[in-house]
């Protein structure tokens, strides 16, 4: 009774095609519905029911509060029913408000994909989209439920048409295994039982299609291992287990695996559960696996089997869906994970974007929330992966923004652009710290950030005079002075600001490298960008000055009468007009500059770092 | 195994081990929620399961509200000889006497429980705490995410959530901030259930029918677990065959009646019967949408 398979769905379909009332009859017939839910579900569609009293399905499913006011549907739900034979798990997403965010979110863990489209409607936009999330996500089995085919007097001229339709769609997509089936949620129609309304449909019932389908990667478990390790299990001196959960393939004692990154090799030893050891394990355990001598491997590196381990690179190709209310912005730096492992990764290029209404390329210079694009990201350290289309698990991964936590993306890796094992760093015989000496002192790098007009460059001045005459050896890097060569290419955009920023902390960092005490002087608006310079730096080395005047006087000081401009609209993007300033949280120098006269901020500033640059 | 897929048990196992290693591997002081209900058992079954051969590294807290079942009481203290367990009591509530004859069910569960855990975790620093929430329980629930950030005010925001793909899971947080993690989010009752006979997993009796003395209260039976219970005018407690299908505080607790006196019994009486598991509580009803804003203050 308990043998049952699981079977994971993603549901999805536009406003007012019937997908929470198909969800709803669907647990319904299946008797998923608790009578006190029922009983409740009864009172509800006579007050809030939009079907004149009878019962209203969609009631069932829309949980939120906010939702059920507004009877829309605003995030990815979870449903649970079971036949004799599957346990389902449906995930649910709402079909307008962020659909694309939701839909990949849905679609990332389901075998099948059931496709709502009103039998009035025909194929919408909204079915173009949803269609080709599934087929990029990999969900390539689609059961395309024509829903309401009450309204139109079950007729099959209008069912074939549309299929047709889906057909042709699909076959632009790489969506192979589809089926259609004509329904109506609110009567039941084929749903649990063959409907005598459609004589002349003879497949099979939702029900039954959804009982018979193939669960994906059904033939994941004889793929080769992989197995992202979760933690190192050391309960002894005499025990050292390495714990995960197997995304494909299938271990044994005496099976030689290698461990990536690192590529040393070893033999399983033990496949070790709470049910005793076990003599095989498949794809979706989780185990814990010893090895047959110690070698180095931690949390993140991939268990493989030995004959055929994932790649290994730190740049790849890859489609990313974005999910941020903040664009994507070339240069600015997230945090990977994918499997059990992290990186820090910077997309360096946006190929192009999809037109998902059209599948069409379309260039772009950042992705908008909801884009997808496919993309060249860059990490910091090789990662162990398979292209997503072998394997999702250890080819899926999501970006995370260093600033605010939030799940920014999320990210298909289709192939590494070179090879790990062909980088090296050069060996760089005279090192920073040569340079450093010969100068007689430790390198520094003072970042001035705030608003136009604020004295950034000012102070950077007088401190730069200051140092020289104290003997140090200075760079002053100004960026109005940038703009006029390394950065002439750029503009004012978010995606520019960003670059701009990008490149004028890596020259920082290779003048810092040269021993040098480095002066920035850039709005530098945003905190990422800011962070990402420091993170360049050595440790202790970086020196955050925030220059900080009010708004209103940076305005009216107006040296350059650049605000008068953007006040005039003659100057978009303007940082403190129509461009956000963030504010540093935690300057190493906090220069209040509508009360300190120039010359004592420089003074302040080079007393703060004094010892620092002292050798 | 006979086949190479899992059966779904066996992969829901894998799935909530899975999420019990990435939180013990990702948070700093990681703590499991104990109420010594069924799910309570399950997580604490599969915690030893996926930490073996070492021990499970959670601390166990059980946020008392001083009103639970005799029997609860007793399953904790066995619990507590095995384990690191803490017993929390919301030192407001001792002072007032809260309970829920004279405060009422609403104000009895959001000061002994929501606030009760939203100061126990504060005053202990824990960054996570996993719970046995499933996302069957209530409508609510249907959206809650695996990893469920919480500020620093313990507050749950259901706008605000962050996508979960594949099995991914973003741990970033905050100083101050947390997460709620609720490893058997895509487990039914039914599942439960048939993990805990397959698994032989040990519940409470109470779970079990047995002739018990109840009360009817707003058409369900509340048992009269000890003096303390306040019989109403014209109440008179009589002995039913009854058992529970969720536990909490004895006096909004509400029974069933039932023969199912067995874990198997159990299985068929849900597979027959469709009442809902939270039926029998009393405060899930309160308001409209009452479990959504509980869960917006910081309940479970």
């Amino acid at each position: 009774m308990a043998e049952k398979t699981l079977l994971r769905l993603v549901a999805c379909g536009s406003v007012d095609d019937g997908k929470s009332t198909l969800i709803g009859r669907l647990l319904y017939d299946l008797g998923s519905i608790p009578d006190d839910t029922l009983e409740a579900l009864e009172r509800d569609s006579k007050t809030a029911g939009t079907r004149g009293g009878e019962l209203d399905f969609a009631l069932l499913v829309d949980g939120l509060m906010a939702e059920r006011e507004q009877g829309i549907t605003i995030d990815v739900a979870y449903r649970y029913f079971a036949t004799e034979t599957r346990k389902f798990i449906v995930a649910d997403g709402p079909g307008h408000t962020q659909y694309t965010r939701n839909m990949a979110t849905a679609a990332s863990n389901a075998d099948v994909a059931v496709l709502l489209i009103d039998a009035r409607k025909g194929v919408l936009t909204q079915t173009r989209r949803h269609a080709f999330i599934a087929s990029l996500m990999g969900v390539k089995q689609v059961v395309l439920a024509i829903t309401k085919m009450d309204l139109i007097g079950y007729a099959r001229e209008r069912y074939d048409e549309i299929v047709a339709d889906f057909v042709e769609l699909a076959g632009a997509l790489d969506l192979p295994r589809l089926a259609a089936i004509p329904v109506s949620g609110v009567s039941g129609d084929n749903v649990a039982t063959r409907s005598a309304a459609t004589p002349w449909y003879d497949g099979p019932t939702l029900i039954e299609l959804l009982e018979s389908a193939e669960p994906r990667e059904s033939d994941r478990a004889d793929k080769p291992l992989r197995m992202a390790v979760q933690s190192v299990v050391r309960p002894d001196q005499d025990f050292r287990g390495f714990a995960g959960r197997l995304s494909s393939g299938a271990a044994k004692p005496g099976d030689a695996v290698r461990i990536l990154p690192s590529g040393r090799t070893a033999k399983i030893a033990r496949i070790v559960t709470a049910d005793g050891d076990l003599e095989r394990a498949v794809a979706g355990q989780s185990v814990t696996l010893t090895l047959d001598h110690e070698v180095d491997c931690s949390r993140g590196d991939v268990i493989a089997a030995a004959d055929a381990p994932c790649e290994i690179a730190d740049q790849f190709q890859a489609s990313i869906i974005w999910m941020s209310d903040t664009p994507l912005y070339p240069g600015r730096r997230y945090t990977m994970k994918i499997g059990a492992a992290q990186a820090n990764a910077t997309i360096t290029e946006i190929r192009h974007a999809f037109d998902i209404d059209t599948f069409q390329q379309t260039p772009a210079k950042q992705l908008e929330p909801n884009a997808i694009g496919v993309c060249n990201i860059s990490l910091d350290r090789d990662i162990p992966f398979d292209p997503f289309e072998q394997n999702r698990e250890t080819g899926g991964f999501i970006l995370i923004d260093q600033d605010t936590n939030e799940t920014a993306g999320a990210g298909l890796i289709h192939f590494a652009l070179r090879r790990a094992h062909n980088v090296h760093w050069q060996a760089l015989e005279i090192d920073r710290d040569a340079h450093a000496a010969i100068k007689a002192q430790r390198p520094a790098i003072l970042w001035f950030t705030g608003l136009s007009g604020a004295g950034k460059s000012t102070i950077a001045n007088l401190v730069e005079k200051r140092l020289v005459s104290l003997g140090r050896h200075t760079v002053l890097l100004d960026g109005d002075n940038i703009r006029h060569g390394l950065n002439r290419d750029l503009g004012f955009t978010q995606a520019d600001r960003v670059e701009n920023i990008r490149r004028v902390a890596e020259v920082a960092k290779l003048m810092a490298d040269a021993g040098l005490i480095v002066l920035v002087a850039f709005i530098s608006p945003f905190r990422a960008e800011r962070e990402l310079a420091r993170s360049l730096a050595k440790d202790g080395e970086f020196f955050e000055v925030f220059v900080d005047v009010p708004l209103a006087v940076a305005e009216e000081r107006d040296a350059k009468g650049l605000y008068k401009k953007a006040r005039a609209g003659q100057l978009k993007n303007f940082t403190g007009i129509d461009s956000p300033y963030e504010a540093p949280e935690h300057a190493e120098i906090h220069i209040d500059a509508a009360i300190t006269s120039p010359a004592d901020a420089a003074e302040a500033i080079v007393a703060k770092i004094a010892e620092r640059i002292a050798r | 195994m006979a086949s190479e897929t899992l059966t779904h048990l066996q992969a829901l196992e894998a799935e909530s081990i899975h999420i019990l290693r990435e939180t013990a591997a990702e948070t700093e002081r990681p703590v499991m929620l104990y109420s010594m209900g069924k799910d309570s058992g399950v997580l604490l079954h599969l915690a030893k399961k996926a930490f073996l051969p070492a021990k499970q590294p959670f601390t166990l807290l059980h946020v008392d509200t001083t009103w639970k079942f005799r029997d609860m009481y007793a399953m904790r203290d066995a619990a507590a000889a095995a384990h690191n367990l803490v017993v929390y009591r919301n030192p407001d509530a001792v002072e007032r006497g809260v309970n829920p004859f004279d405060h009422g069910s609403e104000t009895h569960t959001q000061v002994w429980k929501t606030e009760g855990l939203r100061r126990a975790l504060t005053e202990y620093g824990f960054d996570a705490a996993i719970g046995g929430a499933r996302r069957d329980e209530e409508k609510s629930r249907a959206k809650e995410r695996v990893f469920s950030l919480r500020s620093a005010h313990q507050r749950w925001d259901p706008k605000n959530q962050r996508p979960e793909l594949w099995s991914l899971y973003n741990t970033k947080k905050r100083p101050g901030e947390s997460f709620r993690v609720f490893p058997l989010s895509n487990w039914t009752e039914l599942d439960v259930w048939q993990y805990i006979e397959a698994e032989n997993i040990p519940i409470i009796p109470l779970y079990l029918s047995a002739e018990r003395k109840v009360v009817q209260r707003s058409g369900a039976w509340i048992m009269v677990d000890d003096e303390r219970m306040r019989l109403e005018p014209g109440e008179t407690p009589q002995v039913k065959r009854v058992r529970f299908r969720t536990l909490g505080c004895y006096p909004l607790s509400g029974a069933v009646e039932s023969d199912a006196a067995s874990v198997a019994d159990i299985i068929r009486e849900i597979l027959s019967s469709r009442a809902s598991e939270r039926q029998g509580r009393l405060i899930d009803s309160d308001t409209p949408s009452s479990m959504e804003k509980k869960k917006q203050e910081g309940y479970f």
